[in-house]
């Protein structure tokens, strides 16, 4: 047997998988597309997929956008420091790190999220702690901002983890040569440590942006229904319209903007690759 | 040695309360070869990483051109370190890597070509400018990485184990190399390496350590002729190390034999090491030598023969260029001026030091 | 000194992001605790709703369900992940990228489209319940497990896989003895992952669950305008409490390991 048939004969263990791939994640998207192109009784159409562009779709896709980039913002400009500091503090444990960051997730989801409400709500613990040191109690329940920390909250984690990976993998070796070459610490964080977490950074972004974008749940709940994401007016459409084509066309919409942008984040690792950052 | 460029004054350092350095004292002239020699964890890396700062010493001072830079930090001392592992920054070709220093320190673009260029041409790399670290060779690598070090035109070279990953022939043929480039910019070389042979080929001055103690300082010469310690003998080169009993002034009882040497100063009936190098001893017939055993070994080593002669029950090794038969009875000689007495060991460092090898 | 600052500076920076992951978490285990049912006023320290909730049929029903539920998907989703890495791997570079590509999607797809997708899809043919959920899940979750076995087979040494065969062994005993070893470390954070990601779930769960199956995130997610029932912290609480005293000794016995093995050199 040569090595090329060994190879086939290895690859075909996958072929469960393979089954499954088709029956559970390409069928299902075809039916999704099939529901996006039709009418309700079943005449082909574009109508769903432009109602995109309505007005009120617009709107809740470019608040969307806004939280979910504010939100990438937020966790890239709080995950710096932190990886930084599990660095300096020299927790180099890896399982320490993930131990940490991981946990959370194993209070409900839903809970968690409510105990922010609790926590933001105008008569809440925030406001009870800042009237009890003497300031003026925020009004931020029910609005873009309680969600923002929502989102934030939720998803920091993976941003942290990916990039916390890729900065621990950096030997310390190459950090001293740079210093041996005249770097003070904030230029080998700009030259050599910054650069070689991109990696991690790409996949950070992908992790938090798409999910951010499409949540419905943390919007339902601390935005107080004031506040619409593409990811609630999907949810509506099939939970309370009960109109599955429109809402099917506004999934195909976000598959295809989550496609380009996972295009546009794939082709900078390339050239990431290719050229120098200096 | 008049002209010091850096001295070690009394350097103390542990790790987690295990000494690695007591009280090291050490001056490095200008232009120096300097190579620090020794088995694995007998400080000389954290020596290295002391002179380059990334270590802070527990106690002791560093002194460089007469200024104490104990406590400076390593991007602020005119000294660069090329590493055992390379340590190129895998995101920047090799151009991007020899200009980090340069850039840092605001050079003109034009500078910084020339000097690139000028490096690339010193270790053997031009046209390499654009590849990136990772497609080159371990050599290449090491290459690249004394040239970025280079460039900066540090008044020190700190080399950390730099040929410890690379095959034998590379390591000669770099061996060879690392002495040019070190002619031609005349700056002097801090060596750290556990290879005896890389040390005695290259050093102007070999400093052998042990267990956190400078156990000789000499040319490479005086080290491999004249031990100061069993430690030493054995750590360089084969030798043989046996115990003997200072009869008079140029007078040793080895095996029951006195022989003549020409060490003086040993107490009456001391006991002493003695060593002698396997080359230096001669196969002669049974009657002449003046110590007579058995050959129980002859291995063709290509330059020479090793042969091992048992007198009593000790094994002699002895190197010599013709063959001698298996079995056979033979005698050993030696020329005085050969043989090495020194005193045994006092210090307990020492005494581990022989059981370690 | 320069360096205790930073040490200092460092600490307090971690300190307070630490208090912002487990903030809500503290405020749900105080609730577990309050004599009163309302979530903003404090009406004493009591245990009686960890009592009550062992008897809360409804509760106890989803927390079967929901734990069921993570440890089968996860079962199912390690095995045919791990088989659908290691065959991945033989694969030429064009059909392993495809693979890799398929195997993202439920990745980077939004959870409402995979699960409405799964949705419209199984309507077809199952009623939604807890089958349908139970696929929706092994489906999110196998590519957690490649994700996280692919690197340790990427790594592995396949001659001594080969050795093994050429020196008698069959191909199971070869998988058992030679490449489980190198990749169990892969699988068994794969398993975790994907029980972790199946409890944690609500999204798919919600599209694809139909009526009359509840686990713990929907049932939480429907009693939120009616006011959450504090069992429901109670039960948090132990869960919470369990796996954390879990990940203690998982990540602390390795350690102990480390040592002792040190020692012996």
């Amino acid at each position: 047997m040569n090595k090329k048939e060994r190879a086939n004969k290895q690859s075909l263990i996958s072929s469960p998988y393979i089954i499954w791939v088709i029956g559970f994640t390409v069928l299902p998207l075809l039916v999704i597309f099939r529901y996006a192109f039709t009418d309700s009784n079943g005449n082909f159409t574009f109508k769903n997929v432009f109602a995109t562009f309505d007005m009120i779709h617009m709107k809740a896709i470019i608040y969307s956008l806004g939280i979910a980039l504010g939100c990438t913002v937020i966790c890239v400009l709080l995950s710096y420091p932190l990886v930084m500091a599990l660095r300096c503090l020299n927790l180099k444990k890896q399982k320490f790190t993930l131990f940490i960051f991981i946990l959370p997730m194993w209070m409900n989801f839903i809970l968690r999220v409510l105990a922010w409400q609790m926590i933001l709500s105008n008569n809440g613990i925030l406001n009870f702690v800042l009237t009890g040191i003497g300031l003026e109690p925020l009004r931020i329940a029910n609005t873009g901002t309680a969600l923002m920390i929502g989102v934030v909250y939720d998803y920091l984690p993976y941003m942290v983890l990916p990039i916390y990976n890729a900065i621990s993998e950096i030997d310390e070796d190459i950090i001293e040569a740079a210093k041996d070459l005249g770097a003070d610490g904030f230029t080998v964080f700009c030259k050599i440590i910054f650069p070689m977490s991109l990696p991690g950074l790409l996949s950070g972004i992908v992790m938090v942006f798409v999910p951010t974008m499409t949540s419905f749940v943390i919007s339902d709940i601390l935005g107080g229904g004031k506040v619409q994401l593409i990811g609630n007016v999907i949810e509506q459409e099939f939970t309370k319209a009960a109109n599955w084509n429109l809402g099917s066309g506004l999934s195909v919409s976000l598959m295809i903007f989550v496609l380009i942008s996972m295009a546009f984040t794939t082709k900078n690792d390339n050239e990431g690759k290719g050229t120098a950052i200096w | 040695m008049k002209d010091v460029i850096l001295q070690l004054d009394s350097i103390s350092k542990s790790f987690d309360e295990k000494p690695i350095l007591e009280k090291l004292n050490l001056e490095i002239g200008r232009n120096e070869f300097v190579t620090l020699l020794g088995p694995s964890g007998c400080g000389k890396s954290t020596t290295l990483r002391i002179i380059g700062g990334f270590e802070k010493p527990d106690e002791g001072r560093v002194i460089f051109e007469g200024k104490d830079i104990t406590n400076l930090s390593p991007d602020k001392r005119n000294v660069n370190t090329v590493f055992q592992k390379y340590s190129l920054f895998p995101n920047m070709n090799v151009e991007e890597n020899i200009a980090f220093g340069l850039k840092l320190k605001k050079k003109s673009q034009q500078y910084i070509k020339d000097k690139i260029n000028y490096a690339l041409k010193l270790v053997n790399m031009d046209g390499y400018g654009h590849r990136k670290p990772m497609s080159l060779s371990g050599g290449q690598q090491q290459r690249v990485a004394i040239a970025r070090a280079i460039v900066n035109e540090p008044q020190i070279l700190l080399l950390d184990e730099p040929l410890g990953a690379l095959d034998l022939k590379l390591r000669h043929e770099m061996q060879r190399e690392l002495i040019k480039i070190k002619k031609e910019v005349g700056i002097t070389f801090i060596y750290v390496t556990h290879d005896q042979e890389e040390a005695l080929t290259m050093s102007d001055r070999i400093v052998v350590m042990n267990k956190g103690i400078v156990q000789q300082i000499g040319t490479s010469k005086s080290i491999y002729d004249e031990p100061q310690n069993a430690f030493v003998a054995d750590f360089i080169g084969d030798s043989n190390i046996i115990d003997g009993i200072m009869k008079e002034d140029r007078l040793v009882q080895i095996q029951n034999v006195s022989i003549s040497c020409v060490d003086e100063g040993f107490g009456k009936d001391e006991l002493v090491d003695v060593v002698i190098r396997p080359e230096d001893l001669v196969i002669v017939k049974e009657e002449k030598g003046f110590l007579k055993g058995m050959v129980i070994s002859v291995i063709f080593k290509g330059a020479y023969y090793e042969i091992k002669v048992r007198v009593g029950n000790y094994e002699w090794k002895v190197q010599s260029v013709n063959p001698a038969q298996p079995g056979s009875i033979v005698g050993l000689t030696i020329l005085p001026e050969n043989i090495q007495i020194m005193h045994k060991p006092h210090s307990e460092d020492a005494e581990v030091a022989k059981e370690d090898e | 000194m320069v360096e205790k600052i930073k040490r200092i500076i460092s600490g307090g920076y971690l300190g307070l992001i630490v208090l912002f992951l487990y903030a809500p978490i503290l405020v749900l285990m105080v609730l577990s605790f309050n004599n009163s049912r309302s979530r903003v006023v404090w009406g004493g320290f009591t245990f009686k709703w960890y009592q009550s909730l062992f008897e809360n049929e409804q509760i106890m029903e989803a927390l079967v369900t929901t734990l069921l539920l993570a440890l089968v998907a996860a079962v199912v989703a390690t095995i045919i992940g791990v088989t659908a890495a290691i065959g991945m791997n033989a694969m030429q570079q064009k059909s392993y990228k495809l693979m890799m590509m398929f195997t993202n999607i439920p990745m980077l797809n939004a959870d409402v489209v995979t699960g409405i997708a799964l949705m419209l899809w199984m309507v077809n043919f199952i009623p939604l319940g807890f089958g349908s959920v139970l696929i929706s899940h092994i489906t999110f979750c196998i590519p957690y497990v490649i994700l996280s076995v692919m690197p340790k087979i990427r790594q592995m040494n396949m001659s001594i896989y080969e050795a093994a065969r050429d020196l008698g062994a069959n191909t199971v005993y070869a998988f058992a003895k030679v490449i489980l070893p190198q990749i169990i470390g892969g699988i068994i954070s794969g398993f975790f992952m994907a029980f972790t990601m199946s409890m944690d779930d609500f999204v798919i769960t919600y599209f694809t669950k139909g009526a009359g199956v509840n686990t713990l995130s929907t049932m939480i997610y429907g009693e939120i305008r009616k006011g959450i029932k504090p069992e429901m912290y109670a039960l948090s609480t132990i869960i919470f409490v369990i796996i954390f005293l879990i990940l203690l000794v998982v990540n602390c016995l390795p350690e102990k390991n480390k040592k002792v093995e040190e020692k012996k050199f």
